[in-house]
């Protein structure tokens, strides 16, 4: 065990990947050399030479291509994109290529790439180094899209999407990087040592695709939330003192329904909580969910907090980005009280 | 004189890239694309007794390209295109009752029908599609070129694209790619003068080009495309050079198709003397059966022979897809994931 932030742990699960199977390479904008801009790849060049870790051009498209390519042809690429907002020019490739390969070939072959990508505000990023995509690849069949909430499912999520053999797409919560962040961006910075999930095993290990994670116990209402929003909403049942159970949900597809509907089959109350903005945000496609799966155990309208149908403000960053109180005020209306 | 079914494949060296071209050679091209030309007859016969539906691009008119470039590639070598795909199936060996039954949408197709016309792969083949999105195999085959380097092999990626993706942004990323890394490729340039229904002059501000790889260092030349020997002969040395590790090569070969971009096509964008003419002087079938009659002395029974025997493969092809059965509807929820 190793206390690791979110970087560390992204790297060990790199690393380890790297040292177990040939077959694994990783390459992107910043990514050999330098180490990436998050330092997420720093060292591995270093270790595995520049033929399995390695820089490119900025060209998005070009490099997802080339790694659906790899990877139809027996590798098992890992890209990173270095900035969520950058991915539009390899979106083509992505739906069109990587998430069709294996059903219009009837199996024959299949894309086992992963692209990592640091998404989400909270670090004044402005319109275009803030945004949250998931949703736009949540409506893609044949995607997996994985978010993790902290360094232990970070590493254990990261090596499961290497191993999986479907094109992943693997969202890091920037503002995670290197410590929890509840939303309170007014107070000191948190760092994840001394915390449970910072404590990291150095070997292999996975945290399995399309399992959930109850991170908090409670019987009043379900909230369902992932990446940055899991710290935000455990923030906001304490502050509010409601017992809430807050599940993070890991991967979006595949989605752990299980999960969610016993919990809310039991507490009849949900709170959907996510940073992308509203409109067609995969909270409206959990709502549904919840509807088809509970709806004659519900006790109140299923409630969601997002980010709001604008581009990503610099000046309103806190006003965009949907913190404690707004998660608080959802809570309220939810369980009747409208205090 | 025996009649292979397709020449096999030979290691391209430079040593062979000099050598002669043999009568049994000639006569594979033909019968390869005879092949084609007959297969694509009928898919259009079949399209318009409405057995294939929505899109259909037929190779008519094309096929000395695709047959000169893989006659000189070898075993391993692999193959990616766009939609204009059934010629390249043919010729990577793929059988041609497979690819009709795609073609129909049935269970015995190559996709199992649910790729259709634009959309078929053969792990056994090399052939990686089929892609219905126009310039989009070309960095995907850039990629399966660098799996080749990465694992040390000396197997080469011929990567078509048509003339109207040559203007496709991810065609420039991919040649800066592939010549930044020295990557094992060949981009072959069908150019056919257009772009569904828009032509080079309209499109492209430039209009040779082979010279578009030029400025990232890549080599490459013009050939005649209705030519399939001098497609050949450049297609060895092309391969030669990227087999020998010297980085990317660029082909463009002229080339003209007779049908439409597909098959609904109100063919206002060319004249009917421009199609006629180039059938009746360049077409690349006739060029050959001349030279194989003319000079190489090949009797006409013996292209009939040729004739008779692709004829039948033709229409058992065409049997073969018409019998099948559909896919079971519970293939409509297989290979999206892998667990499905």
């Amino acid at each position: 065990m190793t206390t690791m932030n979110m970087v560390k742990a992204l790297n060990s699960a790199l690393d380890v990947m790297m040292e177990r199977d040939p077959n694994v390479l990783t390459f992107g904008e910043d990514v050999g050399y330098f180490g990436g801009v998050f330092r997420v790849t720093e060292g591995l060049q270093a270790r595995y030479g520049r033929e399995r870790c390695f820089d490119t051009p900025i060209a998005e498209g070009g490099i997802v291509a080339a790694a659906i390519g790899m990877g139809a042809h027996g590798l098992r690429p890992v890209v990173e994109i270095q900035f969520a907002d950058y991915i539009y020019p390899a979106f083509d490739q992505i739906v069109s290529e990587a998430a069709r390969l294996r059903y219009r070939s009837a199996g024959q072959f299949n894309a086992p790439i992963t692209i990592r990508s640091p998404y989400g505000g909270g670090i004044f990023g402005g319109q275009v180094h803030s945004q949250s995509p998931e949703g736009l690849f949540t409506h893609v069949a044949g995607l997996k899209t994985v978010v993790p909430s902290n360094p232990y499912d970070a590493k254990g999520l990261l090596i499961s999407a290497i191993e999986d053999d479907d094109p992943v797409i693997f969202l890091e919560p920037k503002r995670l990087y290197n410590g929890p962040f509840d939303g309170h961006h007014d107070r000191a910075v948190r760092a994840w040592a001394g915390r449970a999930e910072a404590e990291v095993p150095d070997g292999y290990y996975r945290v399995p695709l399309g399992k959930a994670a109850i991170v908090r116990a409670g019987e009043a209402v379900t909230v369902l939330a992932y990446g940055t929003m899991v710290h935000v909403a455990m923030a906001a049942a304490e502050e509010a003192q409601i017992d809430a159970e807050i599940i993070d949900l890991r991967t979006l597809i595949p989605l752990d329904i299980e999960t969610i509907e016993a919990s809310v089959r039991r507490t009849g109350r949900c709170v959907i909580v996510h940073e992308a903005t509203r409109t067609s945000g995969f909270g409206a496609e959990l709502i549904a969910l919840v509807q088809e799966h509970c709806f004659y155990h519900l006790e109140a309208p299923i409630e969601r907090v997002t980010g709001w149908d604008t581009p990503y403000p610099h000046a309103f960053e806190w006003e965009y980005f949907p913190g404690p109180a707004r998660v608080i005020q959802a809570l309220r209306r939810v369980m009747g009280d409208a205090t | 004189m025996v009649v292979k079914r397709k020449p096999k494949a030979s290691n391209a060296t430079a040593a062979l890239a000099q050598a002669p071209i043999s009568n049994d050679q000639e006569l594979a091209f033909y019968r390869d694309m005879l092949l084609i030309r007959r297969f694509e007859e009928k898919a259009g016969q079949l399209y318009g007794m409405g057995l294939i539906g929505g899109f259909c691009h037929l190779y008519i008119g094309q096929e000395a390209v695709v047959v000169g470039m893989q006659s000189a590639a070898g075993k391993g070598d692999s193959v990616i295109t766009s939609y204009r795909d059934h010629g390249h199936m043919l010729v990577c060996g793929m059988d041609p009752k497979g690819v009709m039954a795609e073609l129909t949408g049935r269970a015995t197709g190559y996709s199992r029908g649910k790729g259709g016309s634009m959309h078929m792969f053969s792990r056994e083949a090399n052939f990686y599609g089929g892609h219905g999105i126009v310039g989009a195999q070309v960095p995907l085959g850039t990629g399966i070129a660098f799996a080749n380097k990465y694992r040390g092999t000396d197997r080469v990626s011929l990567v078509y694209m048509g003339d109207g993706a040559v203007n496709q942004g991810q065609v420039y990323e991919s040649f800066n790619m592939a010549a930044l890394w020295k990557l094992p490729v060949i981009y072959v340039i069908e150019n056919n003068k257009y772009g569904m229904g828009t032509s080079v002059e309209r499109a492209s501000a430039s209009h040779d080009l082979y010279v578009r790889a030029a400025p990232y260092g890549i080599p490459g030349c013009q050939v005649d495309g209705m030519d399939v020997l001098a497609v050949h002969k450049v297609a060895r040395e092309a391969i030669a050079h990227v087999r020998s590790g010297a980085g990317p090569y660029v082909i463009e070969a002229q080339t003209y198709r007779y049908r439409g971009h597909s098959m609904s096509d109100p063919a206002k964008y060319r004249t009917k003397e421009e199609v006629a003419q180039m059938r009746q002087e360049h077409d690349p079938i006739d060029l050959v059966r001349r030279r194989l009659i003319e000079t190489l002395e090949v009797t006409e029974d013996v292209l009939k022979q040729i004739d008779r025997e692709i004829k039948e493969i033709v229409t058992e092809a065409a049997d073969f897809a018409q019998s099948s059965p559909e896919p079971d509807p519970a293939e409509l929820w297989t290979d999206v994931l892998i667990e499905a």
